[in-house]
């Protein structure tokens, strides 16, 4: 194996006394798709923040093509290459739709700005489905419109690594469809992506590999199906509900 | 350029040629009102190019302000009335940098806190340093510039900043702004550095009013700290600018006019009320008028267009 | 000595003043830049009280302390609540209460301004020397300073040894969780409100015995406090106490060694040094 675009060492976050992630180690292979799985509370979106940036590690390194990215702030990782979207989406509610995706390229990795940018936002609506909305404010959208914009301002940010904070949650079985079509022809693309998620279908028909967190501390790693029917696995998932 | 703006372009060229005349046509109290406006134009203005955006209100206008007339009561001497206004700016401008550079990077209710007893900071090191170093308390600035010299001055001033805002609105770094303005953890997360942009706007906001300040620094004739540093003027900046609405570079324009007047009226009749009048306005904006008149005025515009495309469907 | 012994006298009542605003900023989540106003109208009531009918300052607590809650209080729940309810976000809040009490820091100081004018006040009260570690110190801030202490101590055993107290404290903390554990928040938040303010008129009373005040000081000391909630930590009563004595020792040390007229400038400089290297405030754990 060549060099991971994404090599994670016991990364470790605590909060006051709780550690909500406790000497995480992973690595994620340039082009591939990982899952980020595990019961709620298990320090997944934790680990996401961690690295993007928007909190600093207690202790670990976080490498993104080999230079390490822990010590950086939340800007100079996005410039380094590394896009997201919110699990709760966060959207530019005074924005139109065009000005929140041209947003994400501006001044991340894409830095780009001017007719340029606004072209490429265009080609991005149109690949999320919102060409017909693109001067509406945001506020004035739905939560499922609202997802895509930020699907779509991520990727304006011409990222090497796109993090998805369970972008799936909350749509009906329709707009799934479309919208795991979505991940997968981005990921055809050569798109490198880490999914956090909890809709096991969407997990089992995009992902070749998942790593499965329980508490703050990853309980498995491997092939998606594997994975999956992991006795640990398992009783994880079932002990919480 | 949309044609709103190429109208609103014509607009304020027919009113700056109007006010240009204006020194020709009147001369004492309405002259005297004329550059007070033009001076609360310019420092409004200015500062609603930091505070509009990043919505923190800025109470360091009257330092920046003590800083310019400073700046041009000891340069006067050495330089010609527009370089003392550059050195002006330029003073005001790295005291803006500095305390920028302390307080941006935390949370917003620092800035607030900071720059609440700034000026009176500014004016006891400035009364203590003249007074044990220099070994007197004022400074002459005799020059002979008329009240219809300072307004011209002003005026370019004012066009300055409206260009300057307009450049920036249409920049990269304006951009920014209205995206931290939005949400600051996704502009972080976009690569935009918050802290840095917030501080550049702040050093182009302080570097202004500290030349309106350079600007106003002859009529004082002579300079003493507790005049030069004169707090109520944040506060009244921060009124104005808040009454006109921060949304528009024009907004506070709408606010600066209605308000110098009564003020003026007020501390001419009833001086011991003018706190009052000022608390009231602070209650009014916030609980009556909270995007300010122009927030009223493209509030009625939005219903109206609203009404006519409807009007048009039926 | 002496210095340090004055200094930390004046900062026993900067104490009181602080835990004021720290527990309407701690609890209520209101930036009240009024507080001033609060200790400046304490100080006028207490002067009235013993000019006119020549009650001791120290009885005229009771009646002032109670006076400052049930003004606070309702200020609280007529103005700044409407606030609370109609803020989408903290930024927002933020904004809307520091303009709406700069409002009321004008109208106070305005309305004083109009009723005592512009001149300073001050009255005799316990004002013979008092001998004490080789220094001679006046006995009224000494008193000040017993008086604060007591109080301060007070307001600690309410805090943490009482159910109310108790109540207070963790909606300081998280006022979702207090919400789910049955706490009225609204209400907890208008009591913290006016206790911070009945604590403020406590800290004004005791410094008009031995203080020179007018009507227009108040903002002067809202900004001292500010910057001592700041030093100590928000919300943390034994950081605001320890940050209060060392800013009356900076104080008077400025005052006495280099020039009365830079005290300000005193405070500044530990506010920057504060600002640059401790955001979080003395005792606080990571930067916030």
């Amino acid at each position: 194996m060549t060099t991971p675009i994404l090599q994670i060492d016991y990364l470790r976050k605590e909060f006051g006394g709780l550690v909500a992630v406790n000497d995480v180690s992973f690595a994620v292979a340039e082009g591939e798709l990982l899952g980020l799985i595990g019961p709620n509370g298990s320090g997944k979106t934790t680990t996401m923040n961690l690295i993007s940036g928007a909190m600093p590690a207690t202790a670990g390194t976080i490498r993104l093509d080999g230079q390490s990215i822990s010590e950086l702030t939340a800007a100079a990782i996005s410039r380094a290459g590394v896009a997201r979207t919110f699990q709760l989406v966060r959207i530019l509610p005074e924005m139109s739709a065009i000005e929140n995706v041209i947003a994400g390229g501006v001044y991340s990795r894409a830095n780009r700005w001017g007719p340029e940018a606004e072209t490429r936002a265009r080609e991005l609506l149109a690949r999320v489905g919102l060409e017909e909305r693109s001067e509406l404010a945001l506020s004035a959208m739905t939560y499922i419109d609202q997802k895509r914009v930020e699907l779509a301002r991520a990727l304006a940010a011409d990222p090497r690594l796109l993090l998805l904070d369970e972008w799936l949650a909350g749509l009906n079985p329709t707009e799934l469809q479309m919208a795991i079509g979505l991940i997968r022809s981005i990921h055809d693309e050569g798109m490198t992506i880490i999914m956090v998620e909890h809709v096991m279908d969407a997990i089992r028909s995009l992902c070749d590999r998942c790593v499965v967190m329980s508490s703050g501390t990853k309980i498995g790693e491997g092939a998606t199906a594997d994975v999956l029917s992991d006795p640990h696995v398992m009783a994880a998932y079932l002990g919480e509900e | 350029m949309s044609r709103f703006e190429i109208n609103l372009m014509l607009l304020a060229g027919i009113a700056i040629t109007c006010c240009a005349a204006l020194p020709f046509m009147t001369e004492g109290f309405y002259l005297t009102l004329a550059v007070n406006i033009a001076l609360y134009i310019a420092l409004c203005t200015a500062w609603t190019l930091f505070s509009g955006p990043t919505h923190l209100v800025s109470l360091a206008t009257a330092a920046f302000f003590g800083i310019g007339i400073y700046a041009t009561a000891i340069g006067i001497e050495y330089l010609p009335f527009p370089l003392a206004i550059l050195c002006g700016g330029l003073a005001g401008a790295l005291f803006a940098a500095a305390v920028g550079a302390m307080t941006l990077r935390l949370s917003g209710v620092y800035f607030v806190i900071f720059t609440l007893g700034l000026a009176e900071l500014a004016r006891q090191i400035v009364t203590y340093l003249q007074t044990k170093i220099f070994g007197s308390i004022g400074l002459f600035v005799l020059t002979d510039h008329t009240e219809g010299d300072l307004f011209y001055y002003l005026l370019a001033l004012i066009v300055a900043i409206f260009v300057t805002g307009w450049l920036i609105g249409r920049s990269r770094l304006g951009f920014a702004m209205r995206v931290i303005g939005n949400d600051e953890l996704v502009a972080k997360h976009f690569g935009i550095e918050v802290a840095r942009s917030k501080i550049i706007l702040f050093v182009i906001s302080g570097g202004f009013i500290a030349m309106a300040g350079a600007i106003m620094a002859p009529r004082y004739a002579y300079v003493e700290p507790a005049s030069a540093f004169n707090a109520t003027m944040s506060f009244m900046v921060v009124i104005m600018a808040l009454l006109g609405g921060t949304r528009r570079l024009w907004g506070p324009l709408v606010g600066v006019v209605p308000f110098t007047i009564v003020t003026d009226f007020i501390s001419a009749n009833f001086p011991e009320h003018i706190n009052i009048m000022i608390g009231l306005a602070f209650l009014l904006i916030v609980y009556l008028l909270k995007d300010g008149v122009s927030g009223l005025i493209d509030k009625a515009m939005r219903t109206r267009r609203g009404t006519r495309l409807q009007g048009a469907k039926s | 000595m002496t210095i340090l012994v004055t200094g930390i006298l004046l900062g026993g009542t900067y104490a009181l003043i602080a835990l004021g605003l720290t527990l309407q900023y701690g609890v209520a989540r209101i930036m009240n830049l009024s507080n001033g106003e609060t200790l400046v109208a304490a100080c006028f009531s207490a002067w009235l009280l013993f000019t006119t009918t020549g009650i001791n300052p120290l009885w005229g607590l009771l009646i002032i302390a109670p006076l400052g809650f049930v003004a606070n209080g309702a200020i609280y729940l007529g103005l700044l609540r409407p606030l609370v309810r109609r803020a989408t976000s903290q930024g927002m809040l933020e904004v809307d209460s520091i303009l709406a009490t700069f409002g009321l820091l004008f109208l106070f100081e305005g309305l004083m301004h109009l009723g005592f004018g512009g001149a300073y006040f001050n009255y005799q009260f316990l004002a013979v020397p008092f001998k004490f570690l080789g220094g001679s110190y006046a006995l009224n801030r000494i008193t000040a300073f017993g008086a604060a202490a007591a109080i301060a101590l007070a307001l600690y055993l309410f805090l943490y040894k009482t159910r109310m107290g108790t109540a207070v404290r963790a909606v300081a903390v998280d006022p979702e969780a207090a919400r789910l554990v049955a706490i009225d928040v609204g209400l907890i938040a208008a009591f913290a409100f006016g206790l911070g303010g009945a604590i403020t008129a406590c800290g004004g009373v005791l410094l008009s015995t031995f203080y020179t005040f007018n009507a227009s000081m108040g903002a002067v000391f809202t900004m001292k406090a500010l910057i001592i909630v700041i030093m100590g930590g928000v919300g943390d009563v034994r950081g605001a106490v320890i940050a209060a004595l060392i800013l009356g020792v900076m104080e008077t040390l400025v005052a006495s060694l280099i020039d009365p007229g830079l005290t300000l400038a005193a405070t500044y400089g530990l506010f920057v040094l504060i600002l640059l290297f401790r955001p979080q405030g003395l005792f606080g754990g990571a930067a916030g």
